[in-house]
């Protein structure tokens, strides 16, 4: 057999195109160049930051109550005014934050969990399987979203962590189909084919090789579904089946405040508005991911 | 068409099985016993007892079952445990109002959100496009309570131009014939009750479509520009056909189907989002009515109503999808 002489190496400098970048850098590269999502992840660390620092930046207490100054317009003092109880509404804002965050990034990581095992099992195994998750999915559809949240939190009974269980159980269905359709095409790549033929086990395969490349719609996913879940959540309490007082969660604050809308509308404006920045960061945030991450979705 | 419509209604039978048997299992999965729930802690022995043999939780679950499907199929919603009355005999006039605020809502929405999003990609980066979309963005994102609640503000109690709660002039009220008002006051010719219900729809009506609004412009917008990209709008503007016909006529008819689905989608999702809006409006509508229940534990009443907006929701999908069919026929092939 003939050999094959050894090429010689040159000092060729490698063209910056030729460069290999990984996926992740590819997208983040991407994303960047997009004004609208740069604003939502500056909008969305803002508030995070906000969550986190809330006992340091907040001018007062949540509910320090100072009834002397009650329904006080906004002021140096107080730059979002004040409530019916006298309480900084900029301070409860300020913490209202964390219970904002937390509710929907704690709904959204429980029904991703749950939603992607679920839709991992059906479009791997498929079959019966597959049928009978599926149908439970397009049931759980069927109903529309608030409802079926009501519905969750009308038999647990009202309050902040009933709400998050029921937003978690509204949207397992979505992150279900979503992995199940993303299954379903991996599943046919080269790849697990030859794992499946080195005798490599269905679980390893799922989630070793299945799994992390699904992983990038259901990033998008979880972003524009914390969106919702924070408006879930605020609505949820404004109905009073969410947050109960005196906690200072948003939608129950503008629910406390409804009364008084004539002598302070304050009271139901900044409220309102910090729900929907944050909701609208999400939402840029997570458009701009699904345009860098996943471009087949960008409609 | 035949084939798929019956294709599509046969699928549909699971799916209302299984919305039933959430809705059944619902007031089953109270923790603890459900008529000490609904009653509360100082109920007595028997009206316990009483309340547990009226709501059939003294049978096996599978017979349980069975007579409410048998109900159901028989007409049976339940009794209203607060009013004491048939819910099926209750139900519409909350389901008309519903209907009637839903429907209003979609037709602001469409007609603003087709328009704006055809406009935006008629003049794409224009000063128009960038705040037809920025406007858009911030409506996916806007709390509808929140935006009721500054509209009622703002227009009801500071400016006083529109009635700020209730569907009538509670001092000169609708006589109802199918208790759809817009209907029933033209029915009547009372032209004065007519504009009162008018007056009454258009903030609730704004703030429920605010959201489709802005879906509907931005599917509006991106299709518009995929179509009008294509050849045969160019050749129409090759030939000298007038821009406005180019758009209105060639491009919108093809741009269309997405839109529709979206329409379709919102149409169902306005149904249970109407609950947010009827709260803050004083609507008398079906969402009041299950918020109403939950406040007195009525769980017949919200498991019924319940059933009732998901069952008017799979329907409306159900029509979507045979519209999409229709306008585009490769569907029914996949």
């Amino acid at each position: 057999m003939a050999e094959i002489a050894p090429q010689k190496q040159t000092n060729v400098p490698k063209q910056p195109d030729e460069e290999v970048i990984s996926p992740w850098r590819e997208a983040w590269k991407g994303f960047r160049r997009n004004k609208l999502a740069m604003v939502g992840m500056g909008i969305v660390l803002f508030f995070i930051l906000l969550a986190i620092f809330a006992g340091v930046i907040a001018p007062e207490g949540i509910n320090d109550q100072k009834l002397s100054e009650r329904l006080q317009s906004p002021s140096a003092s107080h730059w979002f005014g004040t409530d019916d109880f006298g309480r900084d509404i900029l301070s409860r804002i300020i913490y209202g934050a964390r219970i904002s965050l937390w509710v929907g990034f704690f709904a959204v990581l429980g029904s991703a969990a749950i939603g992607s095992l679920l839709g991992l099992i059906a479009g791997y195994y498929g079959r019966m399987v597959d049928t009978i998750i599926s149908r439970i999915f397009d049931i759980m559809l069927a109903f529309p979203s608030i409802l079926l949240a009501i519905a969750v939190v009308a038999v647990l009974g009202p309050s902040l962590r009933n709400a998050l269980i029921a937003i978690a159980i509204i949207n397992i269905p979505n992150f279900g189909r979503l992995v199940r359709s993303r299954v379903l095409s991996v599943k046919q790549e080269e790849y697990v084919m030859a794992a499946r033929a080195v005798g490599m086990r269905d679980t390893r395969i799922i989630f070793s090789h299945v799994l992390p490349n699904s992983l990038a719609p259901i990033i998008v996913q979880g972003t524009l579904a914390i969106a919702t879940a924070i408006l879930e959540a605020a609505a949820l309490s404004f109905l009073g089946l969410g947050a109960q007082a005196p906690q200072p969660e948003w939608g129950k604050m503008l629910a406390d405040s409804r009364q008084y809308i004539i002598q302070a509308p304050w009271t139901v404006f900044f409220p309102g508005l910090a729900i929907m920045l944050t909701v609208l960061g999400f939402n840029l945030l997570g458009d701009g991911l699904r345009d860098a991450l996943d471009p087949k979705m960008k409609k | 068409m035949l084939a798929y419509t019956i294709r599509r209604l046969l699928m549909l039978i699971p799916v209302l099985f299984g919305m039933t048997l959430i809705v059944f299992f619902m007031i089953r999965a109270i923790p603890g016993d459900p008529a000490q729930v609904i009653l509360g802690q100082q109920a007595t022995e028997e009206a316990i007892k009483s309340l547990t043999k009226q709501l059939g939780l003294d049978q096996p679950w599978y017979i349980q079952y069975v007579d409410y499907i048998k109900g159901l199929f028989t007409g049976d919603l339940g009794t209203s445990l607060r009013t004491s009355s048939e819910i099926s005999g209750e139900i519409w006039p909350y389901l008309a109002a519903t209907l009637e605020l839903s429907l209003v809502a979609m037709v602001i929405a469409i007609f603003i959100g087709v328009n704006a999003g055809i406009i935006s990609a008629w003049f794409q980066n224009s000063w128009f496009d960038y705040t037809a979309m920025v406007l858009a963005l911030v409506g996916v994102s806007m709390p509808v309570f929140w935006l009721g609640l500054m509209e009622q503000w703002a227009f009801s109690l500071e400016l006083g131009w529109l009635p700020s709660t209730g569907r009538e002039n509670v001092r000169n009220p609708v006589e109802a014939i199918t208790h759809l008002y817009l209907i029933d006051t033209l029915i009547q010719g009372r032209m004065d009750q007519f504009v009162e219900v008018v007056r009454h729809l258009i903030l609730p009506g704004i703030a429920l479509g605010t959201i489709p609004m802005a879906i509907i412009a931005r599917m509006t917008r991106s299709s518009m520009l995929e179509v009008m990209r294509s050849d045969f709008v160019r050749t129409a503007r090759a030939k000298g056909t007038r821009m406005f016909w180019v758009v209105y006529k060639h491009s919108l008819k093809n741009a269309f189907i997405p839109v529709l689905t979206v329409i379709g989608l919102q149409m169902g999702l306005l149904l249970g989002g109407a609950i947010l809006t009827e709260t803050i409006f004083g609507w008398p509508g079906i969402g009041r009515y299950i918020y109403d229940a939950i406040g007195f534990r009525d769980y017949p009443v919200i498991q019924s109503g319940i059933l009732i907006v998901a069952v008017i929701f799979v329907f409306i999908n159900l029509i979507v999808d045979l519209l999409y069919a229709a306008i585009d026929p490769r569907i029914k092939y996949n």
